[in-house]
């Protein structure tokens, strides 16, 4: 069977390294990760919000072979909308702050991203997970995650195949296992 | 070339819709001389311009208009506004489709002599039978070129077939091939199917049949036929005597224009070929027209339908080749034993990873969701897809606030399953995993409807005016020269595909009309 290499891209995130990879946040205004070569400017929400998002991201849809740098590119419309919506910078920010207290008194940590396991995190996004905010960071999610072209190969999905005369001869039936 | 008619050309017959129904019916006309005016709300995209990505080619294609849902469905919950996955183009959904053409059995068009009875349906005898369809599906699969009809050969199984192949026959199963599919099995004035994967974003090498590049072309070459693209009709309007005169439409920047017509023929989907129904009330007819029944906008159908996905040790790499490349139909057959009336088919399907990751479970999310994604490469896939129950509360109505950009309600699209939906589609998600389970799946996801593809019976055929809106020709049984054209005449949907029948019955009504305007009756 012709299979895709999806070596090239779990040897890349060799250096750049695993789950957590901590974001840093620059005085500047931006949120950026040395170690995986990733930086996002940040216009209308503060840069602790967006690299909560990032983390909360990761928390709704884990995929532990895609670097961060995916969820920032999927996250960032928030900030973009934000800057020309102050109705949904608020909802951003509103939803960020209240998760965060409410982790602060629950688990005793300083928010959110300070939580140390996944599944305790995810567990603070089911209280919330009826409410406008965790809807529209999820369901924007949906497209601004999964259609970055850039991350199907390390699903094994070739994307468009018309131009390489689709897979008549390509494997469309090379399944010799069954 | 294309004929060109004027506004006020009352001699043409003008059909609202360049799908299945109205494609067909469009070529059908032309080809017998009689002078054709489709409009069609969508643009024109030649097949080389369809875009082989999930997103960009929905954006292209599907019909975004505003519409609103009600019921217990659940793509109420996850999509409500988007009650249906169909297309507004020139080609209508004939671009989206995968092509499975499967002619009905014969008892699924008297299904209440069959069935008897069933408690909160609204089941009725079809007035037309199998054998007053036999000639007109030949003539449809040969238009079509189905393969496994008239000496076409099968097309190649792709992977997601030969797993779905190898579990259906380790459960026994009989009746399981490659299909009977409108998809180019040989070469001839269009390519063979090319395995690209891409069937519902529009074929690119127009390998699968669609009214764009087969009747459309077809028609126009008579000078007989005018396809007006990006007419989106508003109302029709009759004159004093109470036929239809002729239908108001709005070009894309807006402007409203009226075109005269003989005879109109609508088939716009069955969402909205019921709201033009609703939305061209008059003083005369205040229910709307062609609604002395009630029954215009009622009894709703959009097949049972789900999904089962299975995960396996090994990669399967479903996304290559024909999106439905396979069938497994024992279970089409009506065995009340079952728990339920009337069957359904099992046909393979496949989405990219950008669709799976928005239909596989909507809303879903967690590593539970992603443990799944995680596995693409490594699933197969089927789809179900059944007989459901008319119901005349499951209905299309005009909603009582919103309105279009040209001012006209928009549809609501109100939906329930009966129970014998619902037993119906637990008994298939458990024949489906049971097919994955017998080869070594890892893990199977019973998956929900998606937005509905097969959206059928609002304006139903009967033998008596009070029990339908349309004659066993589609002409409705109020105004003579008011014809339905799609799946909404459907009386009851069957377990098979729909639009192999809706342009048998396309070809079957353009003889009728041709006769009835031939003896002045029209």
């Amino acid at each position: 069977m012709r299979v895709l290499n999806k070596q090239e891209a779990i040897s890349r995130r060799g250096f750049l390294t695993g789950a957590g990879g901590m974001a840093l946040i620059t005085a500047s205004g931006a949120v950026l990760s040395p170690s995986q070569g990733w930086a996002v400017e940040v216009k209308a929400l503060k840069p602790e919000t967006m690299a909560t998002l990032i983390q909360m991201a990761r928390d709704i849809y884990p995929h532990d072979r895609l670097a961060d740098k995916f969820y920032a590119k999927a996250v960032k419309t928030h900030d973009e909308t934000a800057a020309k919506d102050s109705a949904h910078k608020q909802l951003i920010e509103d939803g960020v702050a209240y998760i965060d207290s409410r982790t602060e008194v629950r688990h005793k940590v300083a928010g959110y991203r300070a939580l140390g396991w996944e599944a305790d995190r995810a567990a603070m996004l089911r209280l919330i997970e009826d409410q406008a905010f965790f809807q529209a960071l999820r369901g924007g999610l949906v497209v601004g995650l999964y259609n970055q072209k850039e991350i199907w190969p390390m699903f094994g999905y070739e994307g468009a195949s018309a131009d390489q005369g689709g897979y008549i001869e390509r494997g469309f039936d090379d399944l010799d296992w069954v | 070339m294309a004929a060109p008619y004027e506004l006020s050309d009352d001699s043409v017959v003008v059909v609202i819709g360049s799908g299945a129904g109205g494609g067909t019916l469009g070529n059908e006309l032309a080809q017998k001389g009689i002078d054709t005016v489709i409009l069609e709300a969508g643009g024109r995209h030649e097949f080389t311009d369809f875009i082989n990505d999930e997103w960009g080619s929905f954006g292209q294609l599907a019909w975004l208009d505003n519409r609103t849902t009600s019921g217990d469905w659940r793509v109420s919950r996850d999509f409500p506004n988007l009650p249906a996955w169909i297309v507004k183009a020139v080609g209508g959904s004939t671009t989206h489709w995968a092509g499975a053409s499967l002619r009905f059995q014969e008892h699924e068009l008297r299904v209440l002599s069959e069935y008897g009875a069933v408690e909160g349906a609204n089941l009725l005898d079809w007035p037309i039978t199998l054998a007053d369809l036999e000639p007109y599906y030949d003539k449809a699969e040969k238009k079509m070129r189905v393969t496994r009809t008239h000496d076409l050969p099968g097309l190649p199984g792709n992977n997601n077939y030969k797993i779905m192949e190898a579990g259906a026959k380790k459960l026994g199963y009989k009746e399981v091939h490659t299909g009977r599919m409108a998809i180019n099995s040989v070469d001839d004035d269009r390519p063979m199917c090319q395995q690209s994967g891409f069937c519902f974003q529009g074929c690119k090498f127009s390998a699968k049949w669609s009214t764009l590049y087969t009747e459309i072309p077809e028609g126009e070459e008579t000078g007989k036929l005018e396809v007006r693209a990006n007419a989106h009709v508003l109302k029709i309007e009759h004159d004093d005597s109470g036929k239809v005169s002729g239908v108001v439409y709005a070009d894309k920047d807006g402007n409203q224009h009226r075109q005269a017509a003989r005879a109109v023929c609508v088939a716009g989907n069955s969402i909205e070929s019921p709201r033009m129904l609703l939305n061209s009330a008059s003083s005369q007819f205040p229910d709307g027209l062609a609604n002395s029944s009630g029954q215009v906008g009622k009894n709703y159908m959009r097949h049972m339908t789900g999904s089962v996905y299975a995960v396996f040790d090994k990669p399967v790499n479903f996304y290559r080749g024909t999106t439905m490349a396979g069938i497994i139909s024992d279970e089409a057959r009506n065995n009340p034993k079952r728990g339920f009336v009337g069957g359904y088919e099992m046909e393979t399907l496949a989405l990219g990873l950008p669709f799976m990751a928005a239909f596989l479970n909507p809303g879903a999310w967690g590593r539970e969701f992603t443990a799944a994604l995680d596995m693409y490469d490594h699933m197969a896939g089927m789809w179900i897809v059944g007989e459901d129950m008319p119901q005349e509360s499951n209905a299309i109505s005009l909603h009582d606030e919103l309105k279009d950009a040209h001012g006209m309600p928009i549809p609501n699209v109100h939906f329930t399953d009966h129970p014998n939906d619902v037993a119906m589609r637990n008994h298939a998600y458990g024949q489906g995993s049971a097919v994955y389970d017998a080869v070594g799946a890892t893990a199977t996801y019973p998956t929900p409807p998606y937005p509905s593809t097969h959206n059928l019976g609002t304006n139903r055929m009967s033998a008596k005016p009070e029990d339908g809106v349309v004659n066993k020709f589609g002409q409705t049984h109020d105004i003579a020269n008011l014809f339905i054209s799609d799946g909404s005449q459907f009386t009851t949907g069957a377990a098979e595909n729909p639009t192999l029948t809706i342009v048998t019955l396309a070809i079957r009504q353009a003889d009728y009309i041709a006769e009835q305007m031939s003896q002045g009756a029209i």
